[in-house]
């Protein structure tokens, strides 16, 4: 966890001491990795848990409280777990094992099948699930837990590193909060009240949660009656509605730096990491394409499984197959149209080409549901797709990818070129949104610290040094640029639309004809 | 096609590039001894410090200049020959020229003293200058005490560059409080308290009388010239100031003060030849601005400013509102407009100062005496909008109004707390004692 190697800046006695105890937590769980059958469960996993939170809350402490306030990076790219040294690989290869395991091959967890008891680390968990859902730990409590230990101790970590800061105090408590709350206890409750529904996380907004519509997820929630449907709906609502005001009036950061999990276990326990994303040109590139094919993949399959379990028959239930392709068509050509109508020319070329194509590709596909015969939407079975997709997007991407490689590529490469969910929220923030980061005049000096410490690889400073707010769809909000900026260049602000995207050729401060003359366009 | 050559790829040269290029087709060559590639000098700290890597210093990616059809040329340039436009390499080589642009920048100040090329003595203005402290001072076991001499803002830099590695430093400053030549009173003894709060061994009042050697030539001592206390030492750091570094032009044509004369059109006596950035210098000042600006913005400025008269549309250097920014430390510190500190204000300058409890925030603002007109405002921990300060200096507003309408101006981070009713209360009570 916390192993910050004394290369360049030695870590004290205190810290080394911290570590230890941290290291001791981890050995608790590994020795019942091993299958070690501990005596007493319960007190064992209080004991693994408590000293790794411990161990992170002292060294927190000691690593921040005996300095002053102000900005701590001293030595991030001297440590070797933080620029890729060899504690960043063995970090990057032992999570990526991690997740491995736990997606395909569960059992090595000690995960019971066929009714079996579990065994190893999941039977260590089995105590707390029992006490919190009256049931055995499955592999997903065990993960659950621990990615919800990880956000609070490193979000204490994190409040401490930046105690001068309240914007990031205060959004850290938010994802801190969201992540105990929702993504962790309620689902547990709302299984004692009503085991008949699918586990769901509510801040987990579809297609993040790419199988809230499944059929078994659905039948899940109609079969719990109305809490069930309720629930249903604000799943419905949470993207149709909720997603566009909230984006509309404070930017994505609304969700993916305050509330989303990916996005708290980055910012907090990823945040030692947050310098290692690419800010390369083409890494820029391969971000634009890759995300909007796995946005357009994620409509395609979840079109195509609900799709399949719907009806052909009125009689059944008023939402058919032919219904739900022509809402799904005249959603898709409303936004396309729109966007294409009002905001056209904000839009780079490679962007226009790719929303054409993709829309075609769509609308072709879609059309054929009216012309051909196959019970197959677009000729696959609407299993494989989704299937697919579980595997290569929803496990491998997201997971072993996106937080396997935390010490490789950086805490948001799922975020950055994965998600479909910052995908939409992406496209929205970059047209119709009142939020930017606004670059404070002429005061740049190009230093470069915004773009060295921005999770998702945007070059701030091409932006701030030309006097240019920063407008780009992937930005999370998180505001570690304006933290960072030595000059005070940069804030982040809702404002209004006019006037947010302004591109600038002479900075202020310069003779004032030479800038009109220069910024005329 | 015109072959435009600039010797210097820092802000200036480098802006002064771009822009030409956006206006023409021209051919474009930049010369550097430094570097290969543009870098920011102002983040070389953060490069010792471990917040970033060299290459994240550099602004463009390589491919940059191919592709913008820059030409960069390493090399060190001996002798300018303005009459064959003849540049003589130190390697030997030659490049002629249609239009010469100077941007050479600065070097470090010394001012004689003994001692001062010894080994592990250094400046901290160029990347040599970084690779040199790297050297001497990796770790505080191979640099057990560190002696910085002048305190400027490069000074207060260096320092927090050496305790972010926990080698001890002795900071000598001539002043009597830290920067006060250019902050008022109130401002420059929060700093000096706020650089003791570092454990940073600050000396008022102190000059370097001469550093000390062993056999080898490297350091061991320095001698302060007040007491005759000697201090042991590893390093020392001379940051007192920075001059023109222009001693390849001294056998040229072209005309030299303490820099390379220029009009306001940034050309020198020799035609087509230009200077911009911190090795140009005035013949007469611009206003309240000194005749050398050895500042990042001015210089990025100028190049702007040239780059028009190059493409054929000649244009004045005639900079807008002064505006500068520094950190110290955990300080951050933006100006707008003129604030005077005691050396040098003008007698109508009137200052209007407040202070939080802390000891990390301030404000001074600075207004005329009889017009109550707004002339300027150091902010220290509260950050504030360029837009709006330059709008109000324009509009020339007075004193009164800038207090009252101070929110319009806060660009701290959301969130924050804001200070303004607290300044607004002090504003009146202020005026109150004086009425």
């Amino acid at each position: 966890m916390s192993l910050a190697k004394p290369d360049a800046l030695g870590i004290n006695n205190k810290q080394k001491a911290a570590v230890a105890i941290g290291v001791i937590g981890l050995f608790i769980l590994t020795l019942a990795l091993l299958n070690t059958n501990f005596p007493n469960q319960g007190v064992f996993l209080t004991l693994a848990l408590s000293a790794i939170i411990g161990g992170t809350l002292w060294f927190s402490r000691e690593a921040y409280l005996a300095k002053h306030e102000g900005i701590k990076n001293d030595g991030v790219w001297f440590k070797s777990i933080s620029s890729r040294g060899i504690l960043g690989w063995i970090l990057g290869v032992v999570l990526t094992t991690f997740y491995i395991v736990l997606y395909f091959f569960p059992k090595y967890l000690g995960l019971g099948t066929n009714g079996e008891a579990n065994t190893g680390l999941i039977a260590l968990f089995d105590p707390l699930s029992q006490l919190l859902s009256g049931r055995n730990a499955s592999q997903w409590f065990v993960y659950g837990t621990l990615y919800t230990v990880a956000i609070l101790a490193f979000g204490y970590k994190f409040i401490l590193k930046y105690r001068h800061n309240r914007y990031q105090q205060l959004r850290t408590v938010s994802v801190m909060f969201f992540q105990l709350g929702f993504a962790f206890l309620i689902p547990e409750f709302m299984y004692v009240m009503n085991n008949d529904l699918p586990y769901y996380d509510l801040k987990s907004i579809w297609p993040l949660n790419y199988y809230i519509f499944d059929e078994w997820s659905v039948k899940g929630f109609l079969s719990s009656g109305n809490i069930g449907l309720a629930l249903l709906i604000f799943g419905i609502l949470s993207i149709f509605v909720f997603t566009p005001i909230l984006t509309y009036k404070y930017g994505k950061r609304w969700y993916c730096s305050w509330v989303c999990g990916c996005g708290g276990l980055a910012e907090t326990a990823g945040d030692s990491f947050r310098q290692l994303s690419s800010k390369k040109m083409y890494a820029w590139k391969i971000e634009r394409w890759l995300i909007h094919v796995v946005l357009v993949f994620s409509v395609i399959m979840t079109t195509a499984v609900v799709y399949t379990y719907l009806g052909y028959d009125k009689n059944d239930f008023w939402l058919t197959r032919g219904v739900f392709i022509s809402l799904v068509i005249g959603l898709l050509t409303l936004v396309f149209a729109a966007t294409m109508i009002f905001k056209r020319q904000e839009l780079a070329k490679d962007a226009k080409y790719g929303a054409i194509s993709f829309f075609i590709a769509i609308a072709l596909l879609l059309f054929m549901h009216f012309t051909g015969t196959t019970d197959h939407l677009f000729y696959i079975k609407a299993g494989a797709l989704r299937a697919a997709y579980g595997i290569y997007i929803g496990s491998i991407f997201s997971g072993v990818i996106g937080t396997g490689f935390y010490p490789i590529l950086g805490n948001r490469s799922w975020c950055r070129f994965g998600c479909p969910m910052a995908a939409i929220l992406g496209l929205q923030q970059r047209l119709f949104s009142k939020f930017r980061i606004t670059t404070n005049g002429g005061q740049c000096i190009s230093c470069g610290n915004c773009s060295t410490y921005c999770e998702m690889g945007i070059d701030v400073r091409a932006y701030a040094q030309k006097g240019e707010n920063i407008v780009r769809s992937s930005c999370v909000g998180c505001g570690i640029c304006s933290a960072v900026c030595p000059r005070g260049v940069l804030k982040l602000e809702n404002d209004s639309m006019k006037g947010r995207i302004n591109s600038k050729d002479v900075l202020l401060g310069n003779d004032v004809d030479l800038m009109e003359l220069v910024n005329q366009k | 096609m015109e072959h435009i050559v600039i010797i210097g790829n820092g802000i200036s040269g480098v802006t002064l590039a771009r822009h030409i290029r956006k206006l023409s087709d021209k051919k474009i060559t930049i010369v550097s001894a430094e570097t290969d590639y543009f870098f920011s000098r102002t983040a070389l700290m953060y490069v010792y410090m471990g917040h970033m890597k060299f290459e994240n210093t550099q602004p463009y990616e390589n491919w940059f200049w191919e592709k913008n059809n820059i030409i960069l040329k390493k090399g060190y340039v001996n002798t300018v020959d303005t009459s064959s436009k003849t540049l003589h390499f130190e390697e030997g080589d030659t490049l002629t020229y249609d239009k010469l642009v100077i941007a050479t920048g600065s070097k470090p100040n010394k001012f004689g003293w003994p001692g001062q090329d010894l080994k592990g003595v250094m400046g901290m203005y160029h990347k040599q200058d970084l690779e040199q402290l790297e050297r001497y001072a990796p770790n505080n076991e191979i640099c057990k005490h560190a002696v910085i001499v002048g305190g400027g803002l490069i000074g207060i830099e260096l320092a927090e560059m050496l305790n972010s590695r926990s080698i001890p430093v002795t900071f000598l400053v001539r002043e009597a409080s830290f920067w006060n030549g250019v902050l008022p009173k109130g401002e420059s003894a929060m700093i000096t308290r706020h650089i003791k709060n570092h454990h940073i061994d600050l000396r008022l009042s102190s000059n370097l009388r001469e550093i000390k050697s062993d056999n080898n030539g490297k350091v061991t001592s320095i001698i302060i010239d007040e007491t005759g206390e000697e201090i042991p030492c590893n390093v020392v750091g001379l940051t007192a100031g920075v001059t023109p570094n222009i001693d390849f032009l001294k056998n040229s044509d072209i005309e030299l003060g303490r820099g390379v004369k220029v009009n306001r059109f940034l050309e020198t006596n020799i035609s087509d030849v230009y200077a911009i950035g911190d090795c140009a210098e005035q013949h007469e000042a611009i206003g309240n601005r000194r005749p050398i600006e050895a500042v990042w913005y001015t210089g990025r400025m100028m190049g702007e400013t040239l780059a028009q008269t190059i493409c054929g549309n000649k244009m004045a250097y005639n900079p807008g509102h002064w505006f500068n920014s520094a950190k110290f430390l955990d300080i951050e510190y933006q100006t707008y407009g003129w604030v005077f500190g005691e050396r040098g204000r003008p007698g109508y300058e009137q200052h209007f100062h407040w202070k939080h409890d802390d000891d990390t925030k301030c404000i001074t603002i600075a207004y005329h005496k009889n017009t109550n007109e707004f002339l300027g405002i150091n902010t220290f921990g509260i950050r504030m909008r360029h837009e709006v300060f330059d709008r109000w200096l324009t509009e020339k507003r007075d004193v009164d109004y800038v207090i009252h309408h101070l929110p319009e101006a806060n660009f701290d981070p959301e969130f924050y707390s804001r200070f303004e009713n607290d300044i607004l209360k002090t504003y009146k009570n202020t005026l109150q004692t004086i009425s």
